[in-house]
C-alpha cells in the first residue's frame, strides 16, 4: 500500500498542468468551442508531439508504457482545463480496442497513425436500444464471401464526426448475449454508412451512425470471431475510468472556484462565504471531493495491479460520481447564484461537462447494479 | 502506487491475527459475541494482555513504550483488532490523556503516570464539557483557585463516560477570568478521584443505561504539580487532543466488521422467511453504504500517510469523524431495519450472563440493534458535533 508516485509520473501530471494553465484558459477553450471545428486540430498535433498520445500504449507498439495511474493524472488535469480534444475517443476507446486486440499489422497501419495524430478514430460502443448495457448490439456482421456486410444503428459515437476510421461492434446473426460479437474498423468514407454528427451540450462532438450493408473485408476484424464482447467490456472500463478521473478534477475545480467566489462575492455587507448555511455546504462539497478522490485512488491502484476486483471498484467509483459528483456540480451552480446559470461563467460549462459524465458509460444506477452483480 | 501488501506488511498481518486468535480470552470473546456487557475487569485484563504484548499504545512514541508502527501497520492492527471483535482500548488513558502527557508533561508527571496508562492500572475520564458548555467548550465556568500550594476546584463536569469507573479525571478549567479571549485563563490538569469534595452522579441515557456522569467539583484541593504544562495554555492542549480523538472516532476498522455481519445476517433466511438480501431497495442502500466506508477507508489511509511523514492529525480529522459517524449510523439504522418487528421489544436484561440464550426473544442480538441505535446517535454530537467539526473545516481548511 503506496500512495506516493514516480518522478516520471509526476513530470507527466506537470507537464500537462503547465498546459492547461498556460495555453489553455477558458477564453481559448471558448473559442474552440464556440468554433466551426469540433477541436482544435493544432492542439492535437501538439498533444502527439508532446507525447501524451502516446502515453498509454507499450514501447512495443510506439507509446510509453503508460497506464491506469498516468491515465488518472492526465485525465484529472483535463478535467481542471475542461479540455474538448477528443483524448478519450481516439485513445482510451478506440486506441484501448487497438492495443488489446489489434494484430500486429492493424496496429502499425492505425494504432501509430493515431499516435502520431494524423490520423482521428472512434469508437461505436452504444446502441440507441441499449441504454448503458454495451452488451445489448443489435447491429450484425453478416458474412459475404470473404467479406461482411454490417447493418444496424449506433448512437453517441464520441468523435464520429472527425473520425477517419471507427470500430463497429457487431454480431454474428443468430448469437444472443455475450456470444458472437466481432470489432470492425470501417473507413468512414464506406458506402452505406451515413454519419449525422452534432455538438454535444458540453461543446464536444458526437454522431450517430446508420450503416446500411457497409461492405469490410475480414481483414478489417480486430480481435478473433465473436471475441469483441471480452475486449469491449475492459476499454469501457478503462474509459469509465478515465471519465471518472475526470470528474474528480472538475468536482475539484468547482469547489474551489465556488469558495474563493463565496469570499469575494458581497451581498448584505459581506462575503456570503460568511454565512454559516453556505460554509457547511461548502465543507459537505470539499468532504465530497476526498471521498470521490479516494475511491479514484483506490480504484486506479486495482487496476493497476490488474486485480480483479477493479471492474466492481471502478463501478463504486462511477456511482460516486453520479451520486457525490452530482451533489457537488448543483452545489457550485447553486452558491455561484445567477451568474452559475450564465453561458459567461466557466462553472456552467464545467457543471454541464459534469453532467455528461454522469451519463457516459452508465448512470449511478446502473453502476451500483453492476457493483452489487459483482458480489 | 500500489493497493497490495509488501511480503513483510502480510508477515506482520498473520503475527497481529495469530496473536488476536490465542490471546484473547475466551470468556471475553464469548461476551462480546452474544452481546452481553463488558465489566471493568474484563476491559482491564485484556489491556494488561496487549500491554504485555507491547500493544497497548499503538500510537505512542517508542520511548515512552509505542509500537513504531508505520501507518499501514497501524491500518493492519486496527483491521485485524476489529477482526477478532475484540473491545477497543479504553481511549480516555492511552489515547486522550497520555500524548498530552508525553507532549507537555514534565519528567515528573512522565514518570508518575505513563507507566500505569500503559499497564492499565489506572482508568481515566474526561472532565471537558459542563452543563452550561457544550459546543462553546471555552465557555466554561468550573474554577481552578491558587491557595499555596493547591488549587481549590469549584463546578461541574458533566457527559463524563466510564466516570463511574475511574481513578483520575483529566479536566479543563479556569485559572483565571482576567483575559482578552475566552480560550485564555484555562489550564489543564489532572484531579485523583479520591480527593475529598468530587462526587460521580449517573446519568442514564436514552436507551436505559448508566455509561455518562456528571462530576461535580466543591472546594477539590488539587496539588499544583497537577497542573500539565503552563497555567493558562490547557486550550492549546485540549485542541492538539481533540484532534486525536476525532481520527479514532472515524473507527473504520470497526465499521467495516460490522458491515460484514450485517452482510451475513441479511443472507440468513428471516424468521423462517426469505431473507432480506432478496430485497433489492435494501441490499442497495447496504451497497450504497458500503461504497462510503470504501472511500472513508481510503481517507483514512490517506491521512495516515500524511502523518507518517510527519504532519500531526490536523483539521482533516474533522472530515473523518464527521463521515465515520455518519457511516456509523447508516449503520446502526440498517441494523435496525433488518431486525424489523424484532427490534421493537426492550429487554435489556436477556443480555445478562446468566440468562438462556434460547430464552432470548430475536435471535441474536435483535432487539439490541435499536438500543444500540439509539444510543449511537451520540456519535455525532461527541468529540465536539459535526456541525462545530463543519466551522472547524470551513475556518481552517477552506479560509472562510
Amino acid at each position: 500500500m503506496d500512495f506516493s508516485v514516480t518522478d516520471e509520473q509526476t513530470m507527466l501530471a506537470e507537464s500537462v498542468a503547465r498546459f492547461i494553465d498556460n495555453d489553455y484558459d477558458f477564453e481559448r477553450r471558448m473559442r474552440i468551442a464556440e468554433s466551426d471545428e469540433a477541436f482544435s486540430a493544432e492542439l492535437w498535433q501538439t498533444f502527439a508531439e508532446l507525447g501524451w498520445t502516446a502515453v498509454l500504449f507499450s514501447e512495443k507498439d510506439g507509446g510509453l508504457d503508460g497506464g491506469p495511474i498516468e491515465l488518472m493524472l492526465m485525465m484529472e488535469q483535463f478535467g481542471r482545463g475542461l479540455l474538448i480534444e477528443p483524448f478519450l475517443a481516439n485513445i482510451v476507446l478506440a486506441g484501448g480496442v487497438l492495443k488489446r486486440s489489434a494484430s500486429d499489422e492493424q496496429k502499425s497501419e492505425l494504432l501509430s497513425s493515431i499516435i502520431e495524430g494524423s490520423t482521428q478514430a472512434a469508437l461505436a460502443f452504444a446502441e440507441p436500444q441499449a441504454r448503458f448495457d454495451v452488451a445489448d448490439i443489435r447491429t450484425t456482421a453478416t458474412i459475404n464471401g470473404d467479406a461482411y456486410a454490417l447493418d444496424g444503428r449506433k448512437c453517441m459515437v464520441l468523435n464520429g464526426g472527425s473520425a477517419d476510421v471507427i470500430i463497429v461492434p457487431a454480431r454474428t446473426p443468430g448469437t444472443k448475449g455475450d456470444d458472437g460479437i466481432s470489432l470492425f474498423a470501417v473507413p468512414t468514407d464506406s458506402d452505406g454508412l451515413t454519419i449525422a454528427s452534432y455538438q454535444t451540450v458540453d461543446a464536444q462532438s458526437a454522431a450517430e451512425l446508420e450503416l446500411s450493408g457497409v461492405a469490410v473485408p475480414a481483414e478489417a476484424m480486430i480481435g478473433g470471431q465473436g471475441r469483441g464482447l471480452e475486449t469491449l467490456a475492459a476499454v469501457i472500463d478503462e474509459a469509465t475510468l478515465a471519465v471518472c478521473a475526470e470528474a474528480v478534477g472538475i468536482m475539484r475545480t468547482m469547489h474551489d472556484k465556488t469558495v474563493e467566489y463565496s469570499k469575494n462575492r458581497i451581498q448584505f455587507g459581506v462575503p456570503i462565504g460568511s454565512f454559516q448555511a453556505l460554509q457547511h455546504r461548502m465543507v459537505d462539497t470539499l468532504m465530497l471531493c476526498e471521498q470521490s478522490r479516494s475511491l479514484l485512488l483506490w480504484a486506479v491502484m486495482l487496476s493497476a495491479e490488474g486485480d480483479p476486483s477493479a471492474a466492481k471498484a471502478i463501478s463504486a467509483l462511477k456511482y460516486q460520481i453520479g451520486t457525490a459528483g452530482r451533489q457537488v456540480a448543483q452545489e457550485a451552480v447553486q452558491i455561484h447564484g445567477g451568474m452559475g446559470v450564465t453561458w459567461e461563467l466557466d462553472i456552467a460549462h464545467y457543471f454541464k461537462r459534469h453532467s455528461v459524465i454522469e451519463l457516459l458509460f452508465g448512470n449511478a444506477d446502473f453502476h451500483l447494479d453492476r457493483y452489487l452483480a459483482h458480489g | 502506487m500500489h493497493v497490495s501488501f509488501t511480503a513483510e506488511e502480510l508477515d506482520f498481518q498473520r503475527e497481529v491475527r495469530d496473536f488476536f486468535e490465542t490471546e484473547f480470552p475466551d470468556d471475553i470473546r464469548d461476551k462480546v459475541m452474544r452481546d452481553i456487557p463488558l465489566e471493568k475487569e474484563d476491559y482491564v485484563r485484556w489491556q494488561k494482555i496487549l500491554y504485555r504484548r507491547g500493544w497497548a499504545a499503538v500510537n505512542w512514541p517508542v520511548e515512552h513504550g509505542g509500537t513504531g508502527w508505520t501507518a499501514i501497520q497501524k491500518y493492519i492492527y486496527a483491521n485485524e483488532m476489529a477482526t477478532a471483535n475484540t473491545p477497543d482500548v479504553i481511549p480516555f488513558g492511552v489515547k486522550m490523556v497520555g500524548p498530552i502527557i508525553y507532549t507537555y508533561g514534565s519528567e515528573a508527571q512522565k514518570a508518575r503516570f505513563l507507566p500505569d496508562i500503559l499497564e492499565s492500572n489506572v482508568w481515566w475520564c474526561q472532565g471537558y464539557s459542563e452543563p452550561g458548555s457544550g459546543s462553546d467548550l471555552a465557555s466554561l465556568k468550573t474554577r481552578a483557585d491558587r491557595d499555596g500550594d493547591h488549587y481549590v476546584i469549584n463546578g461541574t463536569k458533566t457527559w463524563t463516560t466510564l466516570g463511574q469507573m475511574a481513578d483520575w479525571i483529566f479536566c479543563l478549567v479556569r485559572t483565571s477570568s482576567d483575559v482578552a479571549r475566552r480560550q485564555e485563563g484555562i489550564s489543564f490538569i489532572l484531579v485523583d478521584m479520591q480527593t475529598p469534595g468530587l462526587s460521580v452522579r449517573p446519568i442514564i441515557t436514552i436507551e436505559g443505561e448508566h455509561e455518562v456522569n456528571e462530576i461535580h467539583f466543591e472546594d477539590v484541593r488539587v496539588p499544583v504539580e497537577n497542573l500539565v504544562g503552563e497555567e493558562g495554555k490547557g486550550w492549546t492542549y485540549g485542541k492538539v487532543l481533540l484532534q486525536h480523538e476525532r481520527t479514532s472516532i472515524a473507527a473504520v476498522a470497526r465499521s467495516k466488521y460490522r458491515l460484514r455481519r450485517l452482510k451475513e445476517r441479511i443472507a440468513q433466511p428471516y424468521h423462517g422467511g426469505p431473507p432480506l438480501a432478496e430485497d433489492r431497495n435494501f441490499v442497495r442502500r447496504v451497497a450504497a453504504l458500503e461504497i462510503e466506508l470504501k472511500a472513508l477507508e481510503y481517507t483514512e489511509l490517506r491521512t495516515l500517510a500524511a502523518v507518517a511523514v510527519g504532519n500531526a492529525p490536523g483539521p482533516e480529522s474533522s472530515l473523518l469523524k464527521i463521515r465515520g459517524t455518519e457511516v456509523q449510523q447508516g449503520l446502526d439504522a440498517l441494523f435496525v431495519e433488518a431486525a424489523g418487528y424484532y427490534a421493537l421489544p426492550f429487554v435489556p436484561d436477556q443480555y445478562a450472563l446468566d440468562f438462556p440464550e434460547s430464552d432470548r426473544i430475536g435471535h441474536g442480538s435483535e432487539t439490541r440493534t435499536s438500543l444500540r441505535y439509539f444510543n449511537n446517535r451520540k456519535a455525532s454530537i461527541y468529540g465536539g458535533s459535526n456541525e462545530i467539526q463543519k466551522n472547524i473545516i470551513a475556518k481552517h481548511v477552506l479560509g472562510l
